[in-house]
């Protein structure tokens, strides 16, 4: 469990992070979702020991995190932004250096190397200097480095961050094996990542929580936004823009239409709606003699839930 | 302190298996080889006389080494960002600092055991005593630790490798020549500043003409705990931020 209690950092006047207060439980994975300086790494270097908060209590598997930092670091994992490695090494001798560092014994390390090789596809890259590994190969030595103790904890700040679109679905599976035994935070600011690999969310905004909770709670909040886009035809060839806005407004349901444009061989409209309203709207269109050539929709999903909850932050301050 | 060993055997690696360590020792031992060559060897002179002055220019090893060697052993780590391993690990500031000072130790001592086939060539053939090479040495050994202290210090200040090597440059050449300093005050800081003064007072005067003098041991050993402490507390001020 994880438990941050009104946590805050500042650097010199300024508010980084805070304050927040969140639980994390065991096993869960949960994702820190924001822009960039929203504080997700700020408080993912608070988690880990790496950063002092100014304010608050942060607890780690029962430890306090500034009262105990080596117990906590003991239980935790750290891949920031930046894998922290050395170039100079190779990946077998680097691995050993992290996991003795974190307290394993010899035999211990000796032990768990080949399945950390195996868990993290670096089997073929064991015996190589890190200098000559490509990006998405240094960012799994930095997995690696993180797991090679088995941490109950593990948190990933930007797994993906400058990986290739080949490299990003490799570290997407990665980190969903990893899943299975630790309890995984990851920080993102690509929304799909975030949405694939994490159980629950923590969308932060200028160091402040914005939304906690599933993707689906999130977006079925009241303010959520539905959208249907209807593209209508008029038999007699006429425009319809006028006559279709009328029936379409008088829809239940539909809360705002947006300007219509051609789409098709037809008319166009975007409806914002407060619910799933597309049977009323087919009904309305063929009721007027309209023809419907086309009825889309589309739920709130997580990009639209993302930009409502930094756009308000951003509105507020 | 059993991550003091782990980090110890990590960076006495890097020495050894990069060219950095290597270059260094390499430079060092040609320019004072040489140096030594066209100074202690000029002229007639006492075996004796010829190894004082080899002594002199041979304490460039541990002078110019001690900074190249420590300048990078922190600020490199912060520049690469693979500081954050070790400050998320389980490991204490002076386990970091110790392990780090140690390894650059051992290495300065294996480039001064490198430059011995001088004394060598000195007592092959002239005349002079074992005891007079091995207290030579050892003040050399001192010295480089208290510079080597020095550096680790200015590297544990700042995150560029260029200002934490120009720091720890200027602080060892102000810390070799604080004795002039001291002959333009008064007492008491006159004998202040000479007592402090890491190369012409404890060295020249003793190390390096064979005399040991307790008091100079105890300087350079108070001198490098005192810095490799400051080290430590830097550390520990930063690690946190």
């Amino acid at each position: 469990m994880i438990r941050a209690s009104n946590l805050s950092k500042f650097y010199g006047g300024k508010r980084a992070l805070g304050p927040v207060s969140f639980e994390i439980a065991d096993g869960e994975t949960v994702g820190f979702l924001g822009l960039n300086g929203a504080g997700k790494t700020t408080a993912l270097r608070i988690l880990a020991c790496d950063l002092r908060p100014s304010a608050g209590t942060i607890e780690v598997g029962g430890f306090d995190a500034v009262a105990e930092p080596h117990e906590v670091r003991k239980r935790i994992g750290f891949l920031p932004e930046n894998p922290p490695l050395y170039a100079d090494m190779i990946v077998t001798d680097y691995l050993r250096f992290s996991g003795e560092l974190r307290g394993m014994t010899k035999p211990e390390v000796k032990r768990r190397m080949p399945e950390i090789l195996e868990i993290t596809d670096l089997t073929d890259v064991a015996n190589d200097q890190i200098s000559t590994l490509s990006h998405g190969y240094r960012q799994r030595v930095g997995v690696a480095q993180a797991i090679v103790h088995d941490p109950k904890f593990l948190i990933l700040d930007e797994p993906t961050r400058g990986l290739d679109p080949v490299q990003i679905v490799e570290m997407r599976n990665l980190i969903h094996d990893l899943k299975q035994n630790h309890t995984v935070l990851i920080s993102s600011h690509i929304l799909t990542e975030i949405s694939q690999t994490c159980d629950r969310l923590l969308v932060l905004g200028r160091g402040k929580i914005l939304g906690a909770g599933r993707e689906q709670d999130l977006a079925t909040s009241e303010t959520e936004i539905r959208q249907v886009t209807v593209v209508v035809r008029s038999p007699g060839g006429d425009d319809p823009r006028g006559q279709i806005r009328t029936v379409l407004a008088a829809v239940d349901g539909v809360k705002a239409i947006a300007d219509p444009y051609e789409q098709g061989g037809g008319m166009a409209f975007a409806l914002e709606t407060a619910k799933d309203c597309r049977a009323e709207v087919s009904r309305a269109v063929v009721t007027a003699k309209l023809d419907l050539l086309k009825l889309d929709y589309a739920r709130s999903e997580l990009e639209n839930t993302f930009i409502r909850l930094v756009g308000g932050a951003d509105a507020s301050n | 302190m059993r991550a003091t060993s782990i980090i110890y055997r990590r960076e006495l690696g890097t020495y050894l298996r990069s060219p950095y360590g290597w270059v260094i020792a390499a430079v060092l031992l040609l320019l004072f080889g040489l140096l030594f060559q066209g100074f202690a060897m000029s002229g007639e002179m006492l075996s004796a006389y010829v190894l004082e002055r080899f002594f002199y220019v041979a304490s460039g090893i541990p002078l110019v080494g001690g900074v190249l060697l420590s300048f990078r052993l922190l600020s490199e780590e912060r520049q690469n960002h693979s500081m954050v391993l070790l400050n998320t690990s389980p490991v204490r500031d002076s386990e970091i600092v110790l392990g780090k000072f140690l390894a650059a130790l051992t290495f300065l001592a294996i480039v001064l055991v490198l430059s011995v086939y001088m004394p060598i060539l000195i007592k092959v053939n002239g005349k002079i005593t074992t005891a007079q090479v091995v207290v030579g040495y050892f003040g050399m050994l001192l010295l480089g630790a208290a510079t080597l202290a020095i550096g680790l210090f200015a590297s544990a200040m700042t995150r560029q490798q260029l200002i934490a090597a120009v720091v720890a440059a200027a602080l060892v050449v102000v810390m070799c020549f604080i004795h002039l300093l001291g002959s333009k005050v008064d007492p008491p800081l006159k004998d202040v500043l000479e007592q402090i003064d890491l190369w012409w007072v404890h060295y020249q005067y003793g190390f390096m003409k064979g005399i040991l003098h307790l008091k100079d041991v105890i300087f350079y050993v108070a001198a490098t705990y005192f810095f490799l402490l400051l080290s430590i507390k830097t550390l520990e001020a930063k690690r946190w931020q």
